[in-house]
């Protein structure tokens, strides 16, 4: 029996910072603001017990407005200052926000050995598929082709996507949303709360100056039914207005097949986030429109794995359990010592 | 040890300098630090210099593949490794070729003869054997086959003959045991703790050394033993310990002092590394240890732990320093207290990474962008490296800002006799947190105290949420703030922070006069070669005095003063004249510079002699 004070009742209110908005009107960023903030009441936890990190760029902004502990620290370097945070603090729940050029680009290499760690961090990468606190260059997932002021012939870059990419550090818990999709949105980021180990969501976000539409094709109502599918755990993969077409796996590779016909569900391919073998997820991550595919959006990969915010304590742990508590007079006079009168 | 012969006569030394050479894979740096602790349990002061190169294997036999450790011990207080070698052993050609130089003439040269075959010779560029062609005559030249009687006196151990030819270094080190009258029992407990689990090794490694020893004892050519008596140290207990150790001891007793959780977020880079093992030795010490990425996530995750409320510390060299630095530029502006370690080696770019140097100066004082001014102190020698660790971390905490903290691979590498200090006797650093506050008060982050300091609110404390940032914070109320007047304010506010640690530091010592003909004045790992010239130069009856440097920025604030009490200014530095620019710059003096850029630390000889050039 715990005799303490109850936590007081948070309101997404609560959450607000004092300071004032600054990004563009119409941005995707402020719905991803307003979710984390009805969302994070949700979770119980004491405010002071939450800290968001993030890089730089316009999603970056974010831990300004918000009325917990925070740092809007330097370009790409906000997994490895979240690092150094929850490594010592395994009580604080740690968000770290990042874009597509914070994250993917100039902070890659932190990212990807984040995401190995499986630390207990929440990663949201705000994709917007542009650089835009720069002001319209083309970013690590801009289309190839995507006329920019820094590609005025299209970019010949290749682009990067994100969940393939985290998928390829085996990561524990994988998912992509939509700023729009508010329900879905609240909900994903939900889950990656609760996720023990790095959770990692893309968030298809609206850059309305700078590369306005980048995501119509999953945003528009007409049209998303048939261009995105929402994964469900143990479900089979349907999607379409009438929900009449669904994925087939052919050999190796999805394929979309029409229900009737001969189809059932059963011959549908499940979804199973909780397949330790990331294969299948990473399959659902290459599903992309332009190749004629609906893109996949909610959880593609949550497992269970040995954290390493957890484990590196628990070798101090161990230490002091082989060694005893560290005593300085012990190691200081420890091994040869000679003694002058 | 039951001898035949009758015991040879018995030389006593002050001092002696014994350098052992070999291949990189000849266990020389093993044979100098046994040499090392049994001289410093004998008593003697030592002073070590281990030189090796920056291949892990360079090819057998070549002059890229020479390993070196420079050993010099004495019955007086030493400051340096020694100039000149008194004993030479070389393993081979190529360690004889390029380590003869410094042998004096006269001293005790021991080659492995048996090396000293075509291929060896060829390798090491000698045409004829000059172990038999007389150019080896001004010395006294031992010439033994070391890896024959290693083979005989391991044979029965039944080791490979590459196995038993790895004894070798025990049967060097036994002979030179003998020469300086060392005892062989430190050097047979290590043996059975490294190699205990390898019996058959450890008898091998055993007999070696014996027979090593036996042989000085019994043949007739080697006719003198030499001893070295204790050197008479201030009283207490003592170890000897080597820089890097004595850092990372630093920071444990810091933390400890502190009661604070050590992190240390680095990434593996000569000569600094071993800072990192040696704190992973010592986890029941509640310490953290994050090998990164890169070096760009060892500054930040050690930004995110100060951040947490953890004594936070990176190590790292010159390239890794030099990626560092926009992470340094965040915690500068975050003013999160954290320690930040260079252990300069030669530069630039990769530069020279197992040599020395002091060259990283500039970079630690102004390699960064913007107005970003972050304290920077020095250690002067290895036992000096743990008293700076925890220097530095008072500095941080007190200023709530990071602190540099400049050793050099000299005396990172390097090893002496540290006096065991007692702990409790170790001053306590106190640090205040804020504590939560109550609904309706606000916290002001950029608030600041008498020492200009702002509080150091960690996440977990109710009522203190706040946010931090690289972006240019308003005074007080740390948002965001693009106001001109209040950049300029917090840019001098910055300024002045660290400025006022003057007030914290103790005045700066002179060896020496108040004022006289000439001021050395160095900083650094220079100090014992210029310690040593100066006490020479004293002893001459020259007007010279010497001022050690060990904060860089800021300056004691006494420093200005006592640069206009000498006619004139000698900066030696391993460097092209960095603090002598800044010293020019600052004091509006004129200087005389000595620098050396060969990866190598000054000879006290060199200083000695710029002196007299300078001061007749």
């Amino acid at each position: 029996m715990s005799i303490e004070t109850p936590l007081p009742v948070l309101k997404p209110a609560d959450f607000a910072s004092d300071q004032d908005v600054r990004w563009c009107p119409g941005c995707g960023d402020y719905s991803i603001l307003a979710q984390m903030k009805k969302m994070l009441p949700t979770l119980g936890l004491p405010r002071e017990n939450i800290v968001f990190i993030s890089g730089i760029g316009c999603s970056s902004r974010f831990p300004y407005y918000m009325d917990t502990y925070g740092m809007h620290s330097i370009h790409g370097r906000a997994p490895a200052v979240a690092t150094g945070l929850k490594t010592c603090r395994p009580d604080l729940q740690v968000w770290v926000i990042t874009g597509d050029g914070d994250g993917l680009s100039i902070g890659g290499n932190h990212l990807m050995h984040c995401i190995r760690r499986n630390m207990d961090l929440n990663i949201v990468l705000f994709n917007n598929r542009i650089y835009g606190l720069t002001k319209g260059q083309y970013s690590p997932t801009s289309p190839l082709g995507k006329k920019t002021k820094s590609s005025p012939m299209g970019s010949i870059d290749n682009p990067l996507h994100p969940l393939s990419l985290a998928i390829g550090c085996e990561a524990t818990f994988v998912a992509r949303s939509i700023d729009t999709n508010i329900k879905h949105l609240s909900a994903t980021l939900k889950r990656a709360a609760d996720h023990q180990g790095t959770a990692f969501v893309e968030v298809y976000q609206n850059c309305n100056v700078f590369n306005d539409g980048a995501w119509e094709y999953a945003k528009d109502r007409k049209s998303k039914a048939e261009t995105t599918l929402e994964l469900e755990h143990g479900k089979p993969l349907i999607f379409g207005k009438d929900r009449d077409k669904g994925i087939r796996l052919n050999g190796l590779e999805p394929e979309v097949v029409e229900l009737g016909k001969g189809i059932t569900e059963d011959d549908l391919l499940f979804h199973d986030e909780r397949s330790p073998e990331p294969s299948l997820a990473y399959l659902l991550s290459r599903m992309r429109y332009e190749d004629g595919f609906p893109e996949p959006i909610g959880v593609f990969r949550s497992v269970d794995a040995p954290r390493y915010d957890v484990q590196i304590n628990e070798q101090v742990e161990q230490s002091i359990k082989e060694k005893g508590r560290g005593d300085l007079e012990a190691l200081f006079n420890s091994g040869d010592t000679w003694k002058v009168t | 040890m039951a001898t035949t012969t009758p015991p040879k006569p018995v030389a006593n030394l002050d001092e002696a300098t014994v350098r052992f050479c070999g291949d990189s894979g000849d266990g020389m740096q093993l044979a100098g630090t046994q040499f090392t602790n049994t001289s410093a349990l004998l008593g003697n002061d030592v002073a070590t210099f281990p030189d090796f190169p920056a291949e892990i294997r360079a090819p057998r036999g070549t002059k890229a593949g020479v390993s070196g450790f420079q050993i010099h011990f004495s019955s007086n207080e030493i400051f340096t490794p020694g100039d000149t070698v008194d004993a030479l052993v070389a393993m081979n050609p190529a360690a004889l070729t390029t380590n003869l130089a410094d042998l004096r003439d006269g001293g005790i040269l021991l080659v492995n003869q048996d090396a000293f075959e075509k291929k060896g010779l060829g390798q090491a560029g000698y045409e004829t054997n000059p172990i038999e062609d007389g150019n080896l005559d001004k010395y006294m030249l031992h010439s033994v086959p070391m890896t024959k009687l290693t083979r005989l006196a391991v044979e029965d151990c039944g080791l490979s003959q590459k196995e038993a030819d790895r004894c070798r270094n025990f049967f060097a080190m036994g002979l030179v045991f003998w020469l300086y009258d060392r005892s062989l029992e430190p050097t047979l407990r290590f043996i059975d703790t490294k190699f205990g689990k390898r019996p058959e090794v450890a008898q091998a490694n055993t007999s070696a050394l014996k027979a090593g020893y036996h042989y000085g004892e019994t043949v007739e050519a080697i006719s003198t033993q030499y001893h070295v008596a204790p050197a008479k140290l201030p009283p207490g207990t003592y170890r000897n310990i080597v820089g890097n150790q004595a850092i990372a001891w630093g920071l444990l007793a810091a933390a400890k002092l502190s009661d604070k959780q050590l992190f240390m977020g680095a990434y593996p880079i000569t000569p600094a590394t071993a800072i990192l093992e040696e704190l992973n030795k010592h986890k029941n010490f509640n310490v953290l240890t994050f090998q990164a990425e890169d070096e760009i996530a060892a500054m930040t995750s050690t930004i995110g732990a100060a951040f947490a409320g953890s004594m936070s510390v990176t190590a790292s060299s010159g390239p890794g320093i030099a990626l560092k630095g926009e992470g340094l530029g965040l915690a500068v502006i975050t003013e999160l207290p954290m320690v930040v370690i260079n252990v300069q080696r030669g530069g630039p770019s990769t530069g020279l990474p197992t040599k020395t140097e002091q060259s990283d100066l500039a970079q630690a004082l102004f390699g960064r962008n913007g107005e970003c001014p972050m304290p920077v102190i020095a250690a002067q020698s290895p036992g000096d490296c743990f008293d700076i660790a925890i220097e530095a971390w008072r500095m941080a905490v007190e200023y709530m800002t990071p602190v540099f903290v400049l050793t050099d691979g000299y005396i990172a590498n390097g090893s002496e006799p540290w006096k065991v200090p007692v702990v409790s006797e170790l001053p306590k650093i106190v640090i205040d947190h804020p504590g939560p506050l109550a609904d309706g008060e606000t916290f002001s982050p950029y608030e600041r105290d008498e020492k200009l300091s702002r509080p150091w609110a960690i996440p977990g404390t109710p009522g203190l949420e706040h946010r931090l940032g690289g972006l240019e914070k308003e005074d007080i109320s740390g948002n965001v703030c693009y106001d001109p007047n209040n950049h300029e304010h917090m840019c001098n506010l910055r300024a002045e922070k660290v400025a006022k640690i003057a007030d914290s530091i103790p005045l700066q010592q002179l060896d020496g006069p108040e004022s006289g003909d000439l001021l050395v004045l160095s900083w650094g790992g220079t100090y014992g070669a210029c310690a040593t010239a100066v006490h020479t130069a004293q002893a001459e009856g020259k007007k010279v005095s010497h001022c050690q440097l060990r904060y860089l920025n800021p300056f004691p604030k006494n420093f200005a003063e006592i640069l206009t009490k000498f006619d004139k200014v000698l900066i030696p530095e391993l460097n092209l004249g960095q603090l002598a620019s800044v010293i020019r710059s600052t004091f509006l003096i004129d200087t005389i510079d000595l620098n050396k850029m060969q990866g190598k630390p000054f000879s006290v000889a060199e200083i000695v002699s710029k002196i007299n050039s300078i001061v007749a």
